[in-house]
């Protein structure tokens, strides 16, 4: 299996961007008082070709980026520009129909992700049915057949159902009905996090394969950051609806910055005995507050070791501190570090 | 100290569905010493979670089958006891936690009820003693405001403070042995982090024998002091924490080490997937069951299910190439020398923290 | 440790095979033999659709098949029964009136023409056509009467099902699919119609509308599919969030094409359990507005009229009431055993 290192996104990448996000919110109504801020202004983008990975833990946004993307939900502000149009507010038949060919989503549950009445062959080519009508059946069946041999499942399956699967092939027939209109942007939301370990790596090295193949781009949503580094060539990371760091995977391994990278890394259980036994981990305290109510000032200065006073009291700006990474934490903003009689000392 | 407190020997369970009897455990043996950690591991459908609910006897009897096998909790088997004394063992010698703390707790009821019920059913405690054990219980497992937190009900806390409270429960009446089932599978890794310190913390406090049933080899190492990977309803392999890890002996231990990323390890090395699904328990042939997954298949794994050979005083391997008559240049390198030595390991670990 | 951990060489103890190989594998089988990554992806058999393991389950359920068989017995007589002799429904023959059920042959049943004094009225008053389940007092022949009763009780209950059906699906369906305001709305009106007692409500619509088979039905769906309407709205409120449906949403499918292909197919199983739950409930009621006098007029007769009619003469001819009462229970029975077994063979929860 041969991987993209070579391609990965440096700063002087030249790729042009397929898909520029600008301070997008996406805020749902509980009842009169409450709005939940699932998204509350989030900027990033991704370059054709590459893999952005998307962190967070449950309950941060993360999903709800994705269905806003691909339009399950509505945006409710910001910009989203794909392909050079911009698809952030309300958008017209046309453009819908394109966005449904080129953008597509591979989901979280292959239990749920596909619909149990259906057979193989009529999930797969639904997308050929509604953008290709004219499509013969002949025709149709041939391409099943050779989706179902790209995500290396056995064509002759065509004609069972879902149930008949385990949990990885399941979501390889995902892969393939997301595969069948030919996107160039693929949401893939959790697409491990419900498979067995030794199931994990065989999608993860497919999708790889895919994009590699097919020149795929694609937004990685996990809550599992070990297996997000083998994809992602950059990766964002979310904490109640906001991105905190956005660094490439190497960099954000070897060097996080912000203190909720660091607590997150280091809470990861390494499959490694003596790692374990002499590492020192980082426990944050405490649990993430309910994004119906969210601190003032900076987001995580409820559960961060370093809180200083201003953290209650300026929202900190996402800016770039080094080139190619983006942080929002006071601790690398000279300005407030002043204002604290402090200075920037990049841990 | 060195004595078992609880031996799990041949054991076998069968559920009946409509197309007869689907053996969901298929011979396991394991033993669980005081204050230690013994982590089962393995994927969904291995078995791993029915072993754990025959322990506690907690597996719905009209369906299920148990035809042969013995559990022994300090040498009497368990699974001659009556109902009663069942219930006499159960919570107050042997307690359980589950994997989602959302259903775990009973929500019309208040916490420290909840803590109080099971100490004053085990124990001689007056009302009055069981509601300050059950304070103390909570300010163990670390939650702020014990005192006025027992009168709260469980949808009142957040996931991770609902599973301390399940640990409370469980650990009240002192238990000899923990079964934890999955503890921090619905927990967000933070909070999975809390907890799992917490759960050792506690083990040294209280001498308690865990028995953590995951599929997470990252919690494995960091919590489990022996290990049982299950497979199909069989233990393929156990041994110490180290053995395990780094001088793996059956195909499928390696084949998990292998798909799991290294936090450190480059982008560029790729993942090594195990090929094929994990096996329908309905479905299973006389052979061993890893047989269509594994790399180092040969003739004889289609036909024989090997039995389990001693590697050292504390490994055992299910494997047929660990048979003398399989020829020398069949072994795998990382299988004949082990993956890497301890050493080795602890030398790379420095390098990162250095 | 010491006890039960394998010594050297027990890898023959815990050894499994298959019947008729050697105990002891040969040593030419240690060689390399893996298996092929095509016969690695392979399936078990084809496991059988869910609409044929409903089946299957469904046959295995003896109560339901029985029922099945009764009510297909009961549909036969209800189509065939009034035209297997002379009589019809409606035509009065006064000379004839309460006569005791009687069937050459079946005398030892009852069937033999004696009432309830035990003298043979048919001898008496010399009569030679044998009424097999009697007559009433205008002397019109009660196994034409209940078999057409059967009938038209049958036909008003699947003609309202049907209509509850339609509408229930349609309303809860839309309600439940475009959700938000909408769905407000439409709850609210559900509300306001299960609030008012429906009885006063089918009163009331039948003193307007004047007695017949189409007020009563009319009658019965005014608020009848509100359940259906419910039962829909909640599976679709479910079903809309699963993945699959967002799925088919991401590549651009039209909302009819969700509702038909995704929505409608499962929802299929508690629609039919709750159909089959409907009639049975729907022929209850036609009987109950006949009874208290609000159903069917004469000459028509429905289950209920024959009931009704019957139970004026509970003491000297019991046999009025008898049988009517014993094919509306057969009916309402087997309804209900055929719903509680296909109930069990479409839940999803028994599935897997």
């Amino acid at each position: 299996m041969t991987t993209q290192t070579t391609e990965t996104s440096s700063p002087m990448d030249q790729r042009e961007d397929l898909l520029v996000v600008k301070d997008l919110k996406k805020h749902f109504r509980i009842d009169r008082k409450t709005v939940l801020k699932a998204v509350d202004g989030i900027s990033f983008s991704i370059k054709k070709g590459e893999t952005l990975g998307l962190v967070g833990e449950s309950g941060c946004g993360k999903s709800t980026v994705g269905r806003t993307l691909t339009r399950i939900y509505e945006p409710t502000a910001g910009e989203v520009g794909f392909g050079g149009a911009n698809i952030g507010g309300r958008i017209d038949r046309a453009t819908k129909r394109r966005l449904n060919h080129d953008m597509q989503m591979i989901f979280q549950d292959p239990y749920s992700s596909l619909n149990p009445r259906m057979t193989v062959a009529e999930i797969v080519s639904e997308g050929l049915v509604i953008h290709n009508p004219d499509m013969k059946q002949k025709e149709r069946d041939k391409r099943v057949q050779e989706l179902l041999e790209l995500v290396g499942l056995n064509k002759s399956h065509a004609g069972r159902y879902p149930h008949e699967f385990s949990g990885g092939q399941r979501q390889r027939i995902g892969i393939a009905r997301a595969l069948a209109v030919e996107p160039k942007f693929i949401v893939a939301d959790e697409p491990i996090a419900a498979l067995d370990v030794s199931i994990q790596a065989q999608i993860v090295n497919l999708l790889k394969e895919l994009q590699k193949d097919r020149g795929l781009t694609y937004l990685f949503i996990a809550h599992d950051l070990s297996m997000v580094k083998y994809i992602s060539d950059r990766i964002a990371v979310m904490y109640l609806g906001k991105i905190v760091e956005l660094a490439e995977s190497e960099a954000l391994y070897e060097k996080p910055l912000h203190p909720y990278t660091q607590a997150l890394l280091s809470a990861i259980p390494l499959p490694d005995p003596e790692k374990e036994r002499t590492r020192e981990q980082i426990i944050l305290t405490g649990d993430v507050p309910s994004p119906t109510d969210v601190p003032s000032g900076c987001r995580f200065r409820t559960r961060c070791p370093f809180a200083m006073d201003s953290c209650a009291v300026i929202d900190p700006e996402f800016r770039e501190v080094e080139p190619g990474r983006q942080v929002a934490c006071h601790l690398y903003d000279p300005e407030v570090m002043a204002k604290e009689g402090k200075e920037v000392t990049v841990r | 100290m060195d004595q078992n407190i609880l031996e799990v020997d041949n054991l076998h369970v069968s559920f009946k569905t409509r197309n007869g009897a689907v053996p969901a455990v298929r011979g396991v043996s394991f033993t669980l010493k005081k204050g230690e950690t013994l982590a089962i591991v393995g994927e969904s459908g291995s078995g791993k979670s029915v072993t754990a609910k025959s322990i506690m006897q907690l597996l719905p009897k009209q369906n299920t089958v148990i035809p042969d096998g013995a559990i022994r909790y300090e040498g009497k088997d368990m699974l001659k006891f009556s109902k009663k004394e069942i219930q006499a063992v159960r919570g107050s010698d042997i307690s359980m936690v589950f994997q989602d703390p959302m259903t775990s707790l009973n929500p019309t009821m208040k916490i420290g009820k909840q803590i109080m019920e099971g100490l004053s059913r085990h124990t001689a405690l007056t009302k009055k003693q069981a509601r300050q054990r059950a304070k103390e219980m909570l300010e163990l497992v670390g939650i702020p405001n014990p005192e006025s937190r027992l009168d709260a009900y469980p949808h009142q806390f957040s996931g991770g403070m609902r599973q301390r409270v399940v640990i409370a429960i469980a650990l009240a009446c002192n238990p000899k042995i923990l079964i934890a089932d999955e503890p921090t599978t619905a927990l967000d890794v933070t909070i999975q982090a809390q907890i799992l310190r917490l759960m050792r913390n506690l083990q040294e406090k209280m001498d308690t024998g865990i028995i953590l049933i995951t599929h997470d080899l990252g919690v494995v190492a960091n919590m489990a002091d022996r290990v049982a990977v299950m497979y199909a309803g069989e233990v393929v392999e156990q041994g110490t924490l180290d053995e395990i890890f780094y001088r793996p002996q059956h195909p499928y231990t390696l084949g998990l080490l292998r798909s799991m990323p290294n936090l450190d390890a480059s982008r560029a090395e790729p993942l090594i997937p195990i090929p094929g699904s994990p096996p329908d328990p309905s479905a299973l042939g006389t052979g061993c069951p890893f047989a269509a997954r594994c790399p180092y298949t040969m003739k004889v794994c289609h036909d024989y299910n090997p039995g389990a050979i001693a590697m050292s005083e504390t490994q055992a391997v299910r494997c047929w190439l660990h048979d003398e008559r399989t020829p020398a240049g069949h072994v795998p390198a990382e299988i004949k020398e082990g993956r890497r030595s301890a050493e080795e390991a602890a030398a790379e670990a420095e390098g990162v923290t250095a | 440790m010491t006890m039960m951990f394998p010594k050297d060489g027990d890898l023959k103890a815990g050894l499994r095979r298959a019947d008729g190989l050697p105990a002891e594998p040969a040593a030419d089988l240690f060689t390399p033999e893996p298996l092929a990554e095509s016969v690695r992806e392979e399936l078990a058999k084809p496991a059988p659709t869910f609409w044929k393991e409903a089946r299957e389950r469904l046959f295995k359920n003896k109560g339901a098949v029985i029922s099945l068989a009764v009510l297909l017995i009961l549909s036969i007589m209800a189509i065939v029964g009034p035209s297997m002799n002379e009589f019809t429904y409606r035509e009065q023959h006064i000379p004839h009136s309460n006569l005791p059920p009687k069937i050459g042959g079946l005398e030892w049943l009852g069937f033999n023409g004696k009432d309830v004094a035990g003298t043979d009225v048919y001898a008496e008053r010399g009569i030679e056509t044998n009424y097999w389940f009697g007559t009433d007092e205008f002397g019109r022949d009660l196994w034409t009467r209940v078999w057409k009763g059967t009938q038209i009780s049958l036909f008003i209950a699947l003609v309202a099902a049907a209509l509850d059906l339609i509408i229930g699906v349609i309303y809860g369906g839309i309600s439940a699919y475009y959700g938000g305001r909408i769905d407000n709305v439409m709850q609210r009106i559900i509300e306001i119609l299960t609030g008012i007692p429906n009885l006063i409500v089918i009163i009331l619509f039948i003193l307007i509308l004047e007695p017949g088979i189409r007020s009563i039905i009319l009658a019965m769906i005014i608020t009848g599919w509100v359940g259906m309407a419910r039962v829909v709205r909640g599976q679709m409120l479910q079903l809309k969030g699963q993945e699959f449906v967002l799925a088919s949403r991401t590549l651009g499918a039209s909302d009819s094409r969700l509702l038909r292909k995704h929505l409608l197919p499962n929802v299929m199983g508690p629609i039919i359990v709750t159909v089959m739950f409907t009639i049975p409930t729907a022929i209850f009621f036609e009987a109950f507005l006949s009874f208290i006098g609000l159903g069917l007029q004469a000459p028509l007769a429905s289950l209920g009229v024959l009931i009704e009619d019957g139970y004026d003469a509970i003491r000297s001819f019991p046999y009025k009431l008898l049988i009517p009462a014993v094919v509306i229970s057969l009916v309402m029975i087997s309804f209900n055993l055929l719903a509680d077994g296909l109930r069990d063979a479409l839940d999803p929860k028994m599935r897997k």
